[in-house]
């Protein structure tokens, strides 16, 4: 059930369109992997390849020492779970369940059992006689995974599972499918578009964008440490600030934010700050010039339960979004002028004829970073 | 004149008169009269002659049709779509005219016929003859009730079959057939229906010696020819009968299809 | 939506990274689909041209100098055009009725619809014979009006309708049925008059299953043989249509002229056949499309 996954320079054309651009990754035995990226970055191509259901121009996968490549779907030994459930509509869900047994042609009991066994593993066990249009569409998924496991696959591949699911029932299977995991320690690859799914049920994430890798790391790694602009801009929100390198710093008008070390004097820039990375301070107290401290003005305070967003006015007109816990506020009030301090801020290259990355809207979903998982409550 | 008026008013003078003129005619003297009416030397033959070859010819075609159907959806080939525009050929083209052809070539003096008769195979004025002409001019009717229908599937179903390990055959007879079926039951049904009545091709290719190759409709039309309309109407009854109650089903099979 | 561009048709191929066997398995079906198709179709077709081409280019033109090879194929043109006027007319009507109001009886209704599919084309002339024949419910009517309907072209008219009854009908039943009423409402509500929203939004919409129903009932029209044999009385030169005219010259063993009419009919439903496929292709595009 440990099988790493490894994937090498794998291509894929449609047409004259190459919708996978030479990715290779690592999928680690017994963990969660997860590809993010949004829609046509190439993702789920790059999981039915693995599966078999699609054939790369280039490229190797290899299932731990098996190189897979040449195989068909039904030799490669994957379990594969669709976004749109998949079920055979007109069988049982225990005929479901036990489809990929029957195909191989298990004795009746040994099949019997391993889809009561199943069935009990996802709480559906009343349901078996049931027809998949009788179901609601968590209960659906959970009888496609228990399908898809029945057979003991080596390698367990999602594509965007929960996609088709509505929000609360979405956020329970995410729960569930992580606790099923721990239990069963299948190696799993988990296609999603969800940064938040990415973040807090994969032990690495592949962030994809337009068919190519842009960063593999740990969730902490993505979130915090963010190998290009596209992951800084797509994983979490960010305050998106174009300027100019100087003296290690990138320069915005009035801000200096620091950070571009690694970048060349001269050089335009992007920098990338976490709204809870900008610190907000009563003005009044030393006004330092130091790394990073600036005045602003507060021009809108929306309070979000526990956490306050500020919008943030500065002295040439740009603005800042922070996120500041509610006890932090001390009496703030819309119109103060407040001090800012930019922390863990990153800054990057700017691509001149890519497209930027879209300024931080007010209306940004709050994204809730994995330190902060434990103190979030229901989300 | 309302619209609805004029829809009955077609219908009911073009459609509901024919047919209650037959069904009465046959019927005039009562069931008594329909009895002794196919009693008449050779109807039970030509019936029993009709039924046989239109269940073979909607079998063939109902397994024919099926493939068709998934190679033209499901495969990608040269001359692909020259295929499926000549499988609608039988569409356009007259019935007699399809007898023709296959005198043409089957007949006792064309090429493959006379090949064939050497070898001491006779085709054309056999109830070989009847079942060519019938797959003939019911070729597109399998094919096009169950395209539609393949085109609509998703292919996921299909896709986590394989997963699971099941092979094309399998993958085919137990999660597209099933879904496919309605739509083969349908097409084979009307396949049926209109080889019960089938006239054109069948009269110069059968050779229509009674009792032997002898259909139904052919019956029908020497016993009109021969001015005895009440016993032509009683055969037309049966047949009507038979098929009436078939298209119906399929009818309904269809319309409920739709509605789901 | 996806950003993959479309690819070519079909539009479910799944080129499975496959085993050898797969693609052998593949090949076989696809033979013998050509296979079956070729000996059915496209064997007799050959076979045809070729025994006419034998006649020679002359036999070919004497043929159809011929009067009653000219009046034949006028005769069919005369009771196609009729027949197409007539289903059109009442069959969109008849659809729409069908498809747009709920009235009891529309079951009924939608059986007559389907009938003259179940009916063998002998069953119909002889349905004709009975109605207008000695003896006949109409009879009398136009007996006594000097009007002769059996074995006169109205009877080959009358029959030839029956028949067709169901193409147009059934062809725009379901476009109708898919279109919805939405159109046809949002024009009422802007203050169109029944007529104008028939003639501006609902015929638009219904054109490809329209046109897709009259090619059929063109190529039907054209080659109805078995009840046009029955209540035509095969009078040369009044009432001997083109595919009765191919059935009498067999029976005579004019058989080459019969061939030479034969093929110029094939070759008219070739020509129909392209409108179909192209009337086809269009209402399939629709419904990709909404």
């Amino acid at each position: 059930m440990s099988t790493p996954i490894v994937v090498e320079q794998l291509t894929k054309r449609f047409g004259k369109f190459e919708a996978v651009k030479d990715v290779s990754f690592t999928a680690p035995g017994g963990a969660i992997t997860a590809l993010l990226g949004p829609s046509g970055s190439g993702k789920s191509t790059v999981l039915r390849m693995i599966a078999g259901l699609e054939t790369p121009n280039d490229g190797h996968i290899r299932m731990g020492d098996v190189e897979l490549t040449a195989k068909s779907v039904q030799e490669r030994r994957v379990g594969f779970v669709f976004q749109h459930f998949a079920l055979f509509r007109h069988m049982t869900v225990a005929d479901n369940v036990a489809f990929g047994l029957a195909v191989r042609k298990q004795p009746k009991d040994v099949k019997n059992q391993r889809v009561e066994e199943l069935l009990e593993l996802v709480q559906l066990a009343p349901f078996a006689k049931r027809y998949p249009d009788q179901l609601s569409g968590g209960q659906r998924q959970r009888v496609a995974l228990a399908r898809a496991l029945a057979p003991r696959p080596d390698v367990l591949l999602l594509d965007e599972p929960f996609g088709a699911l509505d929000a609360k029932v979405r956020q329970d299977l995410r729960h569930w499918l992580d606790g099923l995991h721990r239990e069963l320690g299948v190696t799993s690859l988990l296609v999603t578009h969800d940064q938040e799914e990415a973040l807090e049920l994969a032990n690495q994430i592949v962030v994809m964008h337009e068919g190519r890798v842009e960063q593999v790391g740990s969730p902490a790694e993505i979130y915090d440490d963010p190998a290009t602009p596209f992951v800084a801009g797509f994983v979490g929100s960010a305050n998106v600030l174009h300027g100019e390198v100087r003296d290690g710093h990138v320069h915005l008008g009035s801000v200096r934010v620091a950070g571009a070390a690694h970048l060349a004097d001269g050089a335009p820039a992007t920098a990338f700050v976490r709204p809870h990375d900008v610190r907000v301070r009563q003005k009044g107290g030393q006004a330092n010039e130091r790394d990073g401290d600036f005045t602003a003005t507060i021009e809108r305070i929306a309070s979000l339960g526990w956490l306050a967003r500020l919008t943030l006015r500065l002295a040439d007109g740009h603005t800042l979004v922070a996120h500041v816990p509610q006890e932090e506020l001390d009496g703030a009030k819309e119109g103060d002028t407040v001090t800012l301090d930019l922390r863990n801020p990153k800054a990057f290259l700017r691509e001149v004829h890519g497209a930027d990355p879209d300024e931080v809207d007010a209306d940004a979903e709050i994204d809730v970073p994995p330190s902060d998982r434990a103190t979030a409550g229901t989300a | 004149m309302t619209l609805r008026g004029a829809a009955i008013v077609y219908l009911g003078a073009m459609v509901a008169l024919p047919v209650a003129a037959v069904i009465t005619k046959g019927f005039g003297d009562g069931l008594e009269g329909l009895r002794s009416a196919l009693n008449v030397p050779g109807a039970v033959a030509a019936i029993r002659l009709t039924l046989i070859t239109s269940t073979l010819a909607a079998i063939i075609s109902a397994v024919m049709g099926t493939m068709l159907a998934y190679a033209l959806v499901r495969y990608q080939f040269p001359g692909r779509r020259t295929l499926s525009a000549v499988v609608d050929l039988p569409l356009a083209i007259p019935t007699l005219v399809t007898g023709v052809m296959l005198v043409a070539l089957y007949g006792p003096n064309s090429m493959i016929g006379g090949f064939l008769d050497d070898l001491g195979i006779q085709v054309i004025f056999t109830p070989i003859a009847i079942m060519l002409a019938l797959l003939v001019v019911t070729l597109p009717l399998v094919v096009r009730s169950v395209q539609p229908v393949l085109q609509e599937l998703d292919t996921s179903e299909e896709e986590a079959a394989a997963t699971l390990g099941a092979n094309a055959w399998t993958t085919f007879y137990r999660i597209v057939l099933p879904a496919i079926r309605p739509a083969i039951v349908g097409g084979t049904l009307l396949t049926f229906a209109r080889c019960l009545g089938e006239f054109g091709s069948v009269v110069l290719v059968a050779g229509n010696v009674p009792n032997k190759t002898l259909t139904a409709p052919v019956f029908i039309f020497q016993l009109a020819n021969q001015f005895r309309p009440i016993e032509a109407a009683a055969v037309a009854t049966v047949l009507f009968a038979l098929s009436f109650v078939l298209v119906l089903v399929t009818g309904r099979l269809l319309r409920r299809k739709e509605e789901s | 939506m996806s950003a993959y561009p479309q690819t070519a048709e079909p539009a479910h191929t799944t080129d499975l990274p496959g085993t050898g066997r797969r693609r052998l398995v593949r090949a076989g079906i696809v033979t013998l689909c050509f296979l079956y198709v070729g000996v059915l179709l496209l064997l007799p077709l050959i076979g045809i041209v070729w025994t006419a081409l034998e006649a020679g280019l002359d036999k070919i033109v004497e043929t159809f100098q011929r009067p009653d090879v000219q009046h034949a194929f006028f005769l069919t043109a005369v009771i196609t055009a009729i027949t197409l006027v007539v289903t059109t007319f009442f069959g969109v009507i008849t659809a729409w009725v069908l498809v747009r109001q709920r009235f009891p009886g529309k079951s009924l209704l939608n059986a007559l619809v389907d009938l003259p599919f179940a009916l063998s084309p002998v069953t119909v002339g002889l349905a004709c014979a009975i109605l207008f024949g000695l003896g006949g419910w109409l009879y009398e009517f136009f007996d006594a009006r000097g009007i002769k309907i059996l074995f006169a072209v109205p009877s080959m008219v009358l029959v030839t309708i029956f028949i067709c009854i169901p193409f147009t009908i059934r062809e725009v039943v379901p476009v109708l049925q898919e279109i919805g009423k939405d159109e046809e409402d949002a024009a009422r509500t802007l203050g169109a008059s029944i007529l104008q929203t028939w003639r501006k939004v609902t015929m638009p919409n219904i054109r490809w299953g329209l046109l897709y129903g009259v090619a059929l009932t063109t190529a039907r029209s054209i080659g109805e043989i078995g009840a046009v044999l029955i209540v035509s009385g095969l009078i040369k030169g009044k009432t001997e249509t083109a595919t009765l005219f191919i059935f009498t010259a067999i029976e005579e063993r004019q058989t080459t002229e019969a061939y030479i009419v034969a093929i110029t009919l094939a070759a008219v439903s070739i020509v129909l056949l392209v409108t179909i496929e192209a009337a086809r292709r269009r209402i399939e595009g629709r419904k990709v499309r909404t």
